[in-house]
């Protein structure tokens, strides 16, 4: 299986450089908020011809956060 | 509030249209290569016979369905979410029509018989650096985008979505090294066993990264969207990804059980395999529990009832999938219609269902439509599809045990009391309702294209102006 000479030494190069992203990711504060980024999305509001008017809300389902406990 | 620039939805609405095209492409072919095993005779020339047709029909609903469905949408997340249009438009440009010559170039090729004989890397090795090209090219567009992004934060989808990327790159590199011998012929660098263990190193990946984590970025983006609602843990989300990203790497020897493979890989495959049941069912769950407090929504909502059941059967195929992995299973379900069950319990109902999900939830966006043409049709769109998928897994499931208990059938006397026919003859049933099951399947996705053509006639292309972020809270 000499094969595995190359898969195993791939495998670690590549467990090596994915730990130094997460080691990267902790250091620059992406894990900060476990929260905020996912209601940030729905703050985006994409729905076609929305852009165009600012005093429209953006589309936040009114109930949720009703869920948290649940 | 908001600045001149515009988001390049132009690239995002031709690999949307795509995907429906090639979806209805890659899955006539499988119909047609569904029905060629209940009527034989239906092979009439060979570059229509069922080994030619097998590859294309793999080929066409995965790269070409599949891989515009994910260029689509994480060409859309990455660039509402870094609230940043696209870098480099032509290299964006060139992804899509790159992309669309390689599937092209394989629906040639491949019924010429012209192929590379490495499943799911059936091309051969002009289109390989083609679709290197290409590759590299989605790499430099995708990341670019988050270099440029205008928020700290990437969203935990855009964390999926270049995880795709970049391993689907290094898997192509190393499956894909061969030597060419004339244009249209190329050998593997490896050779025997060693190209086997290679072959489903590669093919399991693919399943992981291309059909797993590139499609969880589009379930973590577009479920909390179309259902209104944060996703149910960002926290779980993140460590969804790092865990999936750690542990997927080794799980390919378990296609290798019980062959010249040595017994320790095997064992390593099928321990990888298990463990992989854990990040797949926290995502699972994560994604379904996002309609906690809100299951109304399911009931009049056709594209949330879509995305949602994709990840029941997400559950489901990432449940059987550890299951099939441990070697006595395996020893049953190997080489018969079980295998080819789960595949497609994966693959129609995940993948397909969160991509037409998702396509849906684009389509009016991009032409400037408050929504699809009509609800009614994508309403009949999602129970037709569950019902052909259903009618598919099910018969397959009873075919792939039965074919495994009669292949392992013996006499008193120690020979075999069914002959490998007698199994052919016994499936036949079964692979009839297999084939009304992938009819079912296909004809919503014209009732797809049909609701498309509709949408589009009525709006017209639409390039959203890039809008500032919304303060941190």
């Amino acid at each position: 299986m000499e094969i595995l000479y190359l898969l195993v030494p791939l495998s670690v190069v590549l467990v090596f450089i994915i730990a130094v992203i997460f080691w990267w990711s902790l250091k620059s504060g992406q894990f900060e908020d476990m929260e905020g980024p996912g209601y940030r999305i729905l703050m985006d509001d994409d729905k076609s011809g929305a852009n165009g008017n600012p005093g429209k809300p953006p589309t936040v389902d009114p109930d949720q956060g009703k869920s948290a406990g649940k | 509030m908001q600045s001149q620039a515009t988001y390049n939805y132009k690239v995002v609405r031709q690999f949307a249209v795509m995907t429906v095209i090639w979806g209805i492409v890659g899955m006539l072919v499988g119909v047609i290569i569904a029905a060629q095993l209940v009527w034989p005779e239906l092979n009439v020339v060979e570059f229509l016979s069922y080994g030619r047709l097998r590859p294309l029909h793999t080929n066409a609903v995965i790269f070409a369905f599949g891989g515009c469905a994910l260029f689509a949408t994480s060409y859309y997340a990455v660039q509402r979410t870094s609230h940043a249009p696209l870098f480099a438009p032509g290299l964006a440009a060139f992804t899509f029509w790159g992309w669309q010559l390689v599937i092209v170039l394989a629906a040639v090729s491949l019924p010429l018989g012209i192929t590379s004989g490495k499943e799911y890397a059936e091309l051969e090795w002009p289109v390989d650096i083609l679709i290197t090209l290409v590759w590299v090219s989605y790499a430099v567009v995708f990341f670019g985008t988050i270099v440029k992004r205008t928020v700290s934060h990437i969203y935990v989808a855009n964390w999926f979505f270049g995880g795709f990327i970049l391993t689907v790159a290094v898997l192509h590199l190393v499956n894909s090294a061969e030597i060419p011998v004339t244009l249209t012929k190329s050998y593997s660098a490896y050779a025997g066993v060693q190209d086997a263990m290679i072959q489903w190193w590669y093919g399991h990946n693919a399943v992981g990264f291309f059909l797993t984590a590139g499609f969880l970025g589009m379930m973590y983006y577009f479920v909390p969207k179309q259902a209104g609602r944060p996703v149910y843990s960002y926290r779980l989300s993140v460590v969804h990804f790092w865990a999936l990203i750690f542990t997927y790497m080794w799980a390919g020897p378990h296609h290798l059980h019980y062959t010249a493979l040595p017994d320790w890989t095997q064992s390593v495959g099928m321990i990888f395999s298990l463990i992989l049941l854990a990040p797949s069912w926290g995502g699972m769950i994560n994604g379904i529990m996002t309609l906690s407090g809100a299951w109304h929504k399911l009931r009049d909502d056709p594209i949330l009832k879509f995305m949602i059941t994709s990840l029941s059967f997400y559950g489901m195929s990432t449940f059987e999938g550890p299951m099939m992995s441990i070697k006595t299973v395996n020893a049953l379900s190997h080489y018969t219609d079980w295998t080819v069950g789960h595949v497609h319990s994966g693959a129609l109902g995940w993948v397909a269902m969160i991509s037409i999900g998702c396509i849906y939830y684009l389509l009016p966006r991009l032409f400037g439509k408050p929504e699809m043409a009509s609800k009614k049709l994508v309403e009949a769109h999602f129970w037709i599809a569950t019902i052909g998928i259903v009618l598919y897994i099910a018969s397959m499931w009873i075919a792939g045990v039965m074919q495994g208990l009669m292949w392992r059938a013996t006499n008193p006397d120690g020979t075999l009391t069914y002959s490998f026919v007698e199994s052919v003859k016994a499936t036949y049933p079964f692979w009839t309702i297999r084939l009304l099951g992938g009819v079912l399947f296909l004809t919503g996705m014209l009732i797809m294209a049909y609701n498309m053509f509709m949408t589009i006639a009525g709006g017209k292309a639409v390039n959203a102006p890039v809008l500032q972020p919304a303060a941190a809270h």
